[in-house]
């Protein structure tokens, strides 16, 4: 069975444990992301299919909420906190900085595929703002010339001393 | 396990409080979010070595446990001796000082003073009924909470109260909803419980959006049940059979942690069908949010557990009537559930002899920004603004001098030095222009300006403006280019009037909370910060450095 067939049936696993209801849609959104790494637009269709809901309903639902991602990402994902405490404690000017030296812009990856930089509103890690997660590590209290050296190990393939 | 009775509770908690009390210390590190973040799995580990290095298991039991809120100075570690009134706190752990802990404290008696938290300020004038068992209990045994006492007050409704009994503890108490708006909660009870439509539903609201604010994300990871038995006395009082509880994706650990203690409950019959061998059923199932800011407010929050976008709608009917699946529901915020319990325990009369006469209680405020000890801090409603940041939150670092404290979220106020010596209550955060919000205090010192901060908090509820109402979603964008303007150099005296108006218009034509408190950023810091809008238009200067600059010049 390939990669793809063992994703579709835990999905569909998924639907049919939660009925097939139209109020389960938020859940298998959630859990089609976690599977796949983002909602391609074949995949809403496929689920607007199974639940029985008007592909304008799926994508809807799915591009409101700002946690669902339509974009396959990079290699290495960059997510800054931008909560309030984050933001007092200049994550802006360490936003800019990654921007700037891997030209490109939040919400996008580079184009050779290696990087993903997005934005989230609070994690809820204020008192060790600012905070940058980079594959999933948070690195509280960061500065930029740090996640700056951070990055740019993980894009050369070695791994960074300390973080 | 066979299923439990009434009286079975009792008996875990006497049996759980003899297996404790064998251990004269127990070792409690800090497993929350915060202190993970800086390596508290090592130090757990670390602590589980040294003690065998030792050979003192049989005095010491190591245990995970929930946040303190001194998060700056995690990973954080609490040794609690018996025979002792106060538990020694140890800040900045690392796996390298655990054997130096354990060798001096438990080895020798002799606590390792330079690593202990010393700021007894912190601590001095918080008063936890929320939080009364962080630091205390491993939040992934549901025995811990049985011994401190918990999971007694469902059985002590369930064998002695009646539904109406226990509403009338809860108005007794004066309990206001922690959400953020302040509506009386024991009224909203009896509005559910007088409809007789049926099923009925509870909706936990953990749907913490609020930038700056994580007091909600830390109940969870550190007293799960603590929510659980609120939603069960909840739903006994009103007469619900299913429950929910809306938690934020961004938080997973709180999430995780939810999902143990309710396989926990569920094992132990205090969920599903015929709980404690009584008539009364109540089920409880997690649902995640995806990052809308909106899904917190009350409308919108069942349109999203619904599997819709969280969009509110306008009330009449209330979700008292009319709510999930049209049927009666009764939502209320995790900290205001968490508050249930002590109150069916030691009773509505004692509870409202805590906090202010309007005011009861206490409420948990994310202290964060420019201030010295960040964290988590629980103080009696009526405790003064100036108390909180100076006091427990030791004032401001690095000699800067004090601006503004942000109360209340994006959508809450600026307020100045001359408002510090508010009560913290809902009434008078409203009276002023901010609000109480899910609590966030954000401080801020001289380096911040006051109209990018006001940019910022309107960039953000324009983000986050669902779309429905027309003065939230295009006032805001407004709003939005008019600070835009006045950062490039190209504002006008009228832009003030014009950011004035808009935000009235917004505050009184919009459905929901965020529209009308969105403006609010914008109209405080018009109110008391006016001089630095001048000084942004006329002078074109920004005294705190950040505007007037072009991309260009900010980069590596």
């Amino acid at each position: 069975m390939s990669k793809d067939d063992d994703r579709r049936t835990l999905l569909e696993k998924v639907m049919k444990e939660h009925d097939y209801q139209e109020g389960a849609l938020l859940e298998i959104l959630h859990k089609a992301q976690e599977l796949y790494g983002y909602l391609s637009k074949d995949l809403l269709m496929e689920l607007s299919g199974s639940l029985n809901l008007p592909p304008s309903h799926v994508f809807g639902v799915a591009t409101f909420y700002s946690y669902f991602k339509f974009k396959p990402l990079g290699e290495h994902l960059v997510t800054s906190c931008l909560g309030t405490a984050c933001y007092v404690r200049g994550v802006e000017e360490i936003i800019l900085a990654i921007e700037h030296e891997f030209k490109f812009k939040r919400g996008e990856s580079t184009a050779d595929g290696k990087l993903s930089l997005f934005v989230t509103r609070c994690i809820g890690a204020c008192a060790m703002a600012p905070n940058i997660i980079i594959d999933g590590e948070v690195i509280g209290k960061s500065t930029k010339e740090g996640i700056l050296e951070h990055i740019r190990h993980l894009i050369g393939g070695a791994k960074p001393e300390t973080s | 396990m066979p299923n439990l009775k009434l009286a079975d509770i009792q008996k875990i908690a006497e049996q759980e409080v003899d297996f404790q009390r064998a251990y004269q210390h127990r070792i409690n590190v800090c497993c929350s979010s915060a202190c993970v973040h800086l390596g508290a799995l090592k130090v757990l580990k670390a602590f589980e070595d040294a003690i065998k290095e030792f050979k003192v298991e049989r005095q010491c039991k190591v245990a995970r446990t929930g946040c303190v809120g001194t998060c700056s100075v995690g990973p954080v570690v609490i040794i609690d001796t018996i025979g002792r009134a106060r538990p020694h706190l140890y800040q900045n752990v690392t796996p390298e000082k655990v054997r130096k802990i354990v060798q001096d404290q438990i080895v020798l008696g002799l606590p390792a003073e330079e690593m202990l938290y010393k700021n007894e300020a912190f601590f001095k004038k918080q008063h936890r009924l929320v939080l009364r068992n962080v630091g205390k209990i491993d939040p992934s045994r549901i025995q811990d909470y049985i011994a401190m006492g918990g999971y007694s007050a469902i059985v002590k409704c369930l064998a002695t109260m009646t539904p109406q009994g226990v509403i009338y503890e809860v108005i007794n108490s004066g309990l206001r909803g922690r959400g953020g708006a302040g509506f009386p909660t024991g009224q909203k009870w009896s509005m559910v419980a007088r409809t007789h439509d049926s099923p009925k539903y509870i909706v936990a609201n953990l749907d913490e959006g609020d930038p700056g604010v994580f007091a909600n994300r830390t109940l969870a990871e550190a007293d799960p049940h603590a929510i659980l038995e609120g939603m069960l006395i909840a739903a006994y009082a009103v007469g619900a059979e299913k429950g929910y509880i809306y938690a934020r994706a961004e938080y997973p650990l709180a999430i995780e942690t939810l999902q143990r203690a309710l396989a926990q409950a569920r094992a132990m019959s205090l969920t599903g069908g015929n709980i404690l061998e009584t008539p009364f059923k109540f089920d409880i199932e997690l649902r995640f949010g995806a990052g809308a800011f909106v899904a917190g407010e009350e409308t919108a929050i069942l349109a999203s557990v619904e599997g819709r976008r969280a969009m509110p709608r306008p009330r009449p009917p209330y979700p008292a009537n009319s709510g999930l699946w049209g049927k009666p529901t009764l939502i209320q915020n995790v900290e205001t559930l968490a508050n249930i319990p002590i109150i069916v325990q030691n009773g509505g009369a004692w509870f409202s002899k805590i906090g202010t006469p309007k005011c009861t209680g206490t409420k948990c405020f994310s202290i964060t920004g420019k201030i010295n000890n960040p964290g988590l801090i629980e103080v009696p409603m009526g405790t003064t603004l100036r108390e909180v940041v100076f006091e427990i939150g030791g004032g401001v670092p690095d000699g800067k001098a004090f601006k503004a404290v942000l109360v209340g979220g994006p959508s809450g106020g600026c307020l100045p030095e001359n408002l510090l010596d508010l009560p913290i209550d809902y009434d008078s955060l409203t009276k002023v222009g901010a609000i109480m919000g899910s609590g966030g205090i954000v401080v801020l010192d001289d380096k911040s300006c006051m109209v990018d901060t006001a940019k910022f908090f309107t960039d953000f509820c324009v983000d986050e403006s669902c779309g429905r109402c027309t003065p939230c979603r295009a006032g805001l964008v407004k709003a939005k280019e008019i600070y835009e303007r006045i950062i490039e150099g190209d504002g006008k005296m009228e832009d003030m009037t014009t950011l004035e108006k808009a935000g009235a218009y917004i505050r009184e034509a919009s459905l929901c909370g965020l529209g009308q408190t969105a403006p609010n950023p914008v109209l405080t810091t018009l109110r008391y910060f006016r001089d630095e809008y001048v000084e942004h238009i006329e002078g074109k200067v920004c005294r705190a450095g950040k505007c007037f600059k072009k991309e260009k010049e900010v980069q590596a």
